[in-house]
């Protein structure tokens, strides 16, 4: 058996790292991590990502993969067991496509609905709404979007649990509701009762904080 | 014909595009790069079309291919699905390393190439100095990724086979990058600063698929003229 060398540079706050380590404990991969102080980056993460100089980034026998989509996809060439991503090539477009649209269209609108104040505010909460209605709609009656089990896209769905903890910390009423949006919701309790999932998420408490500490000035202001 | 519903298409490679974009244009490379037939249907995007709107709904955008009755939106979604549907002449690497530093090359190209060429066409002033400023820093970036890896015996990202991913989807500068230039206002193309990325380009314009597909300049300038017209207009008007 080969010596397999895994590491993964990361912070404890980030999604897009999460994700990662999602991946790999879904594939029973070890892996060392290393926390990044984005503040003082570490000579290996600048030299292992000199284009972006950002996390995640995974380093496999000493070969590094940086971007989060990107590394996802190479855990689940390399380690063919639990697929991350489905078989029929139409089903892995779809992933991809609605994996796309949470960094693209939701993180974007999600930071919003946070920083942003009154019209602007409000335009994004719907715009956000709007765009669970049609995560919705891909999810329909599954239990994951994967099916059965954790897929590439709950993975990349992650970002929607920031959202619903910096709402808690700032005490605005949450966006992701029973209500309005049940089908979804219904998901985030699965994810979140997951036995792999719950590992990768950051300690409740502390992530209040940090929401608390950083956008509480904006709040205070309104 | 642009009508119909997405069920009608049973058994059919269809694509909806606009002649002036640069996304169609690279999934038709890959079709072409396959020796794969397709329907290929003209928006108006004035008027877009029942089957586009339906196709995505989401974005409502082009390129949209819809194989056996099923659509999929997003260029770099859809080239991935034609490789993993039609196997012969693959476009992304076989090893699972190459293909991540090809996905890497391609979301990089997006993110800071062709992100902020559009925005820098459809920006004026401030907003279009910024954005003139990242398309530079993103081309210094592309010039030297292909002053690593490209040479007189590897004339194109896809290595020793030829054309590959990254050409695919970086293809768009080599005749809509002037055209951005002449209606923006600015300049970004530096054959001297960037030797190595005009080799690729003079290279990639003659690539037997790609070189009967490339629309006249004037033809661009002249629609693309129009269109930023309109966008800042409808931004003045806010």
């Amino acid at each position: 058996m080969a010596e397999e060398e895994v590491k993964l540079f990361g912070t404890w706050g980030s999604p897009f790292s999460r994700r990662i380590e999602v991946a790999l404990k879904l594939k029973g991969v070890q892996y060392e991590y290393i926390e990044e102080d984005l503040t003082n980056k570490s000579p290996a993460l600048l030299n292992y990502n000199p284009v972006n100089k950002q996390i995640p980034v995974l380093v496999h026998n000493g070969k590094p993969v940086a971007e989060s989509f990107v590394i996802m996809e190479y855990i689940d060439e390399t380690w063919k067991h639990n697929p991350i991503l489905p078989a029929d090539p139409y089903e892995r477009a779809m992933a991809r496509f609605w994996a796309k649209y949470i960094d693209e269209k939701f993180w974007p609108a999600a930071k919003k609905t946070v920083v942003a104040k009154g019209e602007e505010q409000k335009g994004a909460i719907d715009e956000i709404q709007q765009q669970m209605k049609n995560l919705e709609g891909e999810l329909k009656e599954k239990k994951f979007f994967g099916g059965e089990s954790l897929g590439f896209l709950d993975i990349a769905a992650n970002i929607i649990i920031w959202l619903v903890v910096a709402q808690e910390a700032l005490g605005m009423d949450q966006i992701l509701n029973e209500e309005k949006l049940p089908v979804l919701h219904g998901w985030l309790h699965r994810l979140l009762d997951d036995a792999v999932f719950k590992e990768c998420v950051p300690p409740k408490e502390r992530h209040l904080d940090f929401f608390k500490v950083k956008f509480g000035s904006s709040i205070a202001s309104k | 014909m642009a009508s119909g519903s997405v069920a009608d298409q049973e058994g059919q490679v269809m694509l909806l595009g606009f002649w002036f974009s640069p996304f169609v244009k690279r999934v038709e490379w890959a079709f072409k790069f396959k020796g794969i037939e397709y329907d290929y249907v003209e928006e108006d995007l004035t008027n877009k079309s029942t089957l586009l709107l339906t196709s995505n709904p989401i974005h409502k955008k082009v390129p949209v291919l819809i194989h056996n009755g099923n659509p999929i939106a997003e260029s770099l979604v859809i080239i991935e699905y034609i490789d993993e549907t039609w196997k012969q002449n693959p476009i992304l690497p076989q090893d699972p390393y190459d293909r991540a530093m090809a996905r890497f090359w391609a979301n990089f190209i997006e993110e800071k190439v062709s992100e902020p060429a559009r925005e820098a066409l459809f920006s004026e002033g401030e907003q279009q100095e910024k954005k003139v400023k990242e398309l530079k820093e993103g081309m210094e970036v592309v010039e030297g990724e292909a002053k690593a890896k490209l040479n007189d015996k590897t004339l194109f990202f896809g290595g020793g086979h030829g054309v590959g991913y990254v050409d695919i989807v970086l293809g768009w500068t080599c005749n809509w990058m002037e055209t951005i230039e002449e209606v923006g206002g600015f300049k970004v193309l530096d054959p001297e600063s960037q030797p190595q990325f005009h080799k690729w380009m003079t290279n990639f314009r003659e690539v037997p698929f790609v070189k009967p597909t490339l629309e006249p300049k004037e033809k661009l300038v002249e629609f693309f003229r129009m269109v930023r017209k309109d966008r800042l207009g409808l931004v003045a008007n806010k």
